[in-house]
């Protein structure tokens, strides 16, 4: 038994020693010095496993989509992109930062992402020391973007919140309001907060505040027993979308038919598997990208991701990483950055390009721009579900 | 050489011997600069899992108790430390200082929690043992997740509701914020300190094996009433064991959250708690030189497959099915050391094997 396991660990031993050795072949290209002057290298991270993994996927493939446009179409002055992307398992410590050094191994010079949240955060201060330009596309907490080389495509959750309820105030919607949400999740809770606290200055009543965790979301009868008791009017849902599929259904089953409203966490509700879409009709929800959008740059992109990945509808995280890789080239385009610059003086002047005038429409707002701090300012869309299909809420 | 050597003195000082040289190589990896950045980010990760698995060693193989919490230890100690740290990062910017303290005020509070867990639990026994320290472990979990907590001039605010209800003045800061955990720990974590204290958690542990203590707690696994009828007071020594092992994965945990930026409670979920765990049966209940091995190979496993996509985790998976299987299945482990023995005849002539040393159990 001695042997056997010397045996194997000496083998062990000879396969981490010989993947060391092939790794240290990159490191010439880790130190952010700059390779080669037609490339410029996009690193990606996020969930390509688990339970996350429809997000970093989708994030992914239209990062990769992206890239293929601007390469076909000859690269930015020359320059031709090319996407490495690392598995991160949406894990929110070593395991993120795995997949950071992983990139950095590759040659990242410009870092699109993490996806989720929780990766992100681990990463961020990495990011600052590397003085790595980093846009994540979907990672919308307000600490994400505390450094400044971070910035984001997508809303802070605390602007979700606020826009939320200001939505529902102007607009009459209702005044008393029950919340349901994740207390054990960033971007749920980071939206409550804003949420709770705007709505109370805009005179919306909330009559009841139910929290569920992570461990225990297959049955809300209690949270709706409680909105139903308190007599509510609209449910807050600042949740993700499989969780509220169930929310609608336990919500009908208990005779209680308040009117639903939620964040960009809801945009997939209509593709959940075995969900009766009847139940999501009048569900009111703000989501920056409608795939059924009538105008030509979603329908192109669609058109596009269809074709390429099996037919498969691309969601809001799709069109953020669309809208990300397309925001960098326009930087680089504008920046004149060249693929030998070291990973530093990309971020620095990326950095400033992106928040001094620039502006963007893309797929997910017309219009965006930065501030210093880091988050992006665009008007949120408010749709309403109307015969299975996203419709545009307007007033 | 006159002085006969016990086996178990010369096994503990192979490990520390391996330990020091492995250590030296990497070294002189780091300061040749022949490293990677994933590999270097690996180093603290590796130290922080081994400690773990060492330490939960000493609950699972040496006293023979299934313990499925130590998750919520390493929680208890990571969170203590780094609220900690941040509030004297102020007043002590030395690391040097600074760190140290960290680790004790980490490792107290989960010896702490571990003697208050032990007393009721440990009258438990197998499976019952098991179930209340897993669900112990997502207690913890949760309290840190809903937990908020910030200070100002009026002094510290707590609630468990919502950062609003904390009502802090304009000069409020957050210390933990909730699901979004606690940000800005200073980076006091290096792999050379992680390196010492993963050797000094060996040395406890051999020690503690070796002792009267140790021998005491094994004669309690091997036969709870023997050891009882001469006399051994068995909750005095199953907490002992219990509460040094949650000192030292409070320990982990301090190491843990000193190495990164943010600190999540979802993380110390129960699949942290099952990797620990596997990482001991892996590497040989019982054996702590095993458990380091396992530790590290099985944490650097999942990077090192990263070439070859998304069948990671899939790989991953049969990597580790075939590692029980060999180790475990005493046909196909016969077929292993017959060949092994083979290829060692190969070299018997300049190598001579010592095999002295008993492997134990």
């Amino acid at each position: 038994m001695k042997i056997a396991k010397k045996l194997m660990a000496l083998s062990l031993a000879a396969v981490m020693a010989g993947s060391c050795l092939t790794a240290c072949g990159d490191s010439s290209k880790a130190d952010g010095k700059g390779g080669d002057e037609k490339t410029l290298v996009i690193g990606g991270s996020g969930p390509l496993t688990g339970g996350a993994a429809q997000y970093g996927t989708a994030v992914k493939n239209a990062a990769q989509l992206a890239v293929d446009e601007i390469n076909e179409a000859g690269g930015v002055d020359g320059v031709k992109f090319k996407l490495v992307f690392e598995d991160d398992e949406a894990d929110k410590g070593d395991k993120a930062v795995n997949a950071y050094n992983a990139l950095k191994d590759k040659g990242m010079q410009v870092m699109l992402g993490t996806v989720t949240t929780g990766s992100c955060l681990a990463v961020i201060d990495k990011t600052k020391q590397d003085n790595v330009f980093q846009l994540t596309p979907s990672a919308s907490a307000q600490d994400v973007i505390k450094n400044d080389n971070a910035f984001q495509v997508c809303f802070t959750d605390p602007n979700q919140g606020k826009a939320s309820a200001d939505y529902i105030a102007q607009n009459n919607i209702a005044k008393k309001i029950a919340v349901i949400y994740d207390n054990s999740d960033a971007y749920s809770s980071g939206i409550y907060n804003t949420f709770k606290s705007e709505a109370s200055e805009k005179g919306l009543d909330i009559v009841a505040e139910q929290s569920f965790t992570s461990d225990s979301k297959t049955d809300f009868s209690a949270q709706i027993t409680a909105a139903k008791n308190a007599n509510a009017e609209l449910l807050f849902l600042p949740i993700y979308y499989q969780e509220a599929s169930l929310i609608l259904a336990q919500a009908k089953s208990a005779g209680y038919s308040p009117k639903f409203f939620g964040c960009d966490g809801l945009d997939g509700l209509l593709d959940v598997e075995n969900f009766d879409k009847s139940l999501a009709e009048g569900v009111m929800l703000l989501t920056p990208f409608a795939a059924d959008a009538a105008d030509d740059a979603t329908q192109k992109f669609v058109k596009a991701y269809k074709e390429k990945y099996n037919n498969e509808t691309p969601n809001q995280f799709a069109a953020d990483a669309y809208d990300g890789v397309k925001v960098i080239a326009k930087l680089v385009e504008k920046e004149k950055i060249k693929g030998n610059m070291s990973t530093s003086e990309i971020c620095d002047k990326l950095k400033n390009a992106i928040t001094d005038g620039f502006s963007y429409d893309g797929l997910t707002g017309q219009g965006m721009t930065w501030g210093k701090d880091g988050a992006v300012s665009k008007d949120p869309k408010a749709v309403v579900i109307k015969d299975g299909a996203y419709s545009a809420l307007d007033k | 050489m006159k002085k006969k050597i016990s086996p178990m003195t010369r096994k503990s000082f192979v490990t520390y011997g391996l330990l020091v040289l492995a250590f030296i190589a990497v070294e002189i990896l780091l300061n040749t600069g022949n490293i990677s950045s994933m590999m270097k980010g690996l180093l603290v990760p590796i130290c922080v899992y081994s400690i773990l698995a060492v330490s939960l060693n000493l609950t699972v193989g040496i006293l023979g108790e299934l313990s499925l919490g130590q998750a919520g230890f390493m929680c208890i100690g990571a969170y203590s430390s780094a609220i900690f740290s941040n509030m004297v990062k102020e007043t002590i910017t030395e690391p040097m200082i600074r760190f140290p303290l960290a680790i004790l005020v980490g490792g107290i509070f989960a010896a702490i929690f571990g003697l208050l867990i032990g007393i009721p639990v440990l009258r438990l026994r197998g499976d019952y043992l098991a179930i209340v320290t897993l669900a112990f472990g997502e207690i913890i979990k949760n309290v840190f997740a809903a937990l908020y907590i910030g200070y100002d001039s009026a002094g510290l605010h707590i609630s468990l509701k919502s950062q609003g209800d904390l009502k802090l003045a304009a000069d409020g800061k957050m210390v933990i914020n909730g699901a979004l955990g606690i940000s800005g720990t200073p980076n006091d974590s290096t792999f050379e300190i992680a390196a010492v204290i993963l050797l000094i958690t060996v040395i406890i542990a051999y020690n503690f094996v070796n002792s009267r203590t140790g021998r005491a707690v094994m004669s309690i696994r091997d036969n709870r009433i023997a050891a009882e009828s001469v006399g051994l007071n068995i909750t005095k020594y199953k907490l002992i064991t219990f509460g040094l092992t949650a000192f030292l994965a409070g320990i982990a945990g301090v190491l843990y959250s000193h190495n990164f930026y943010s600190l999540q409670a979802s993380k110390f979920d129960y699949n942290m708690s099952i990797l620990v765990l596997v990482f001991v049966v892996l590497g040989g209940i019982g054996s702590i030189r095993g458990s380091i091995i396992a530790a590290s190979v099985l944490t650097l496993l999942p990077e090192l497959l990263r070439s070859v996509n998304k069948y990671r985790m899939l790989m991953y998976a049969i990597v580790l099915i075939v590692m029980m299987i060999c180790t475990s299945n005493a046909t196909i482990r016969g077929f292993f050391v017959r060949n092994a023995q083979k290829f060692i005849s190969l070299f018997k002539k300049n190598k001579a094997q010592p095999e002295a040393v008993k492997e134990g159990e």
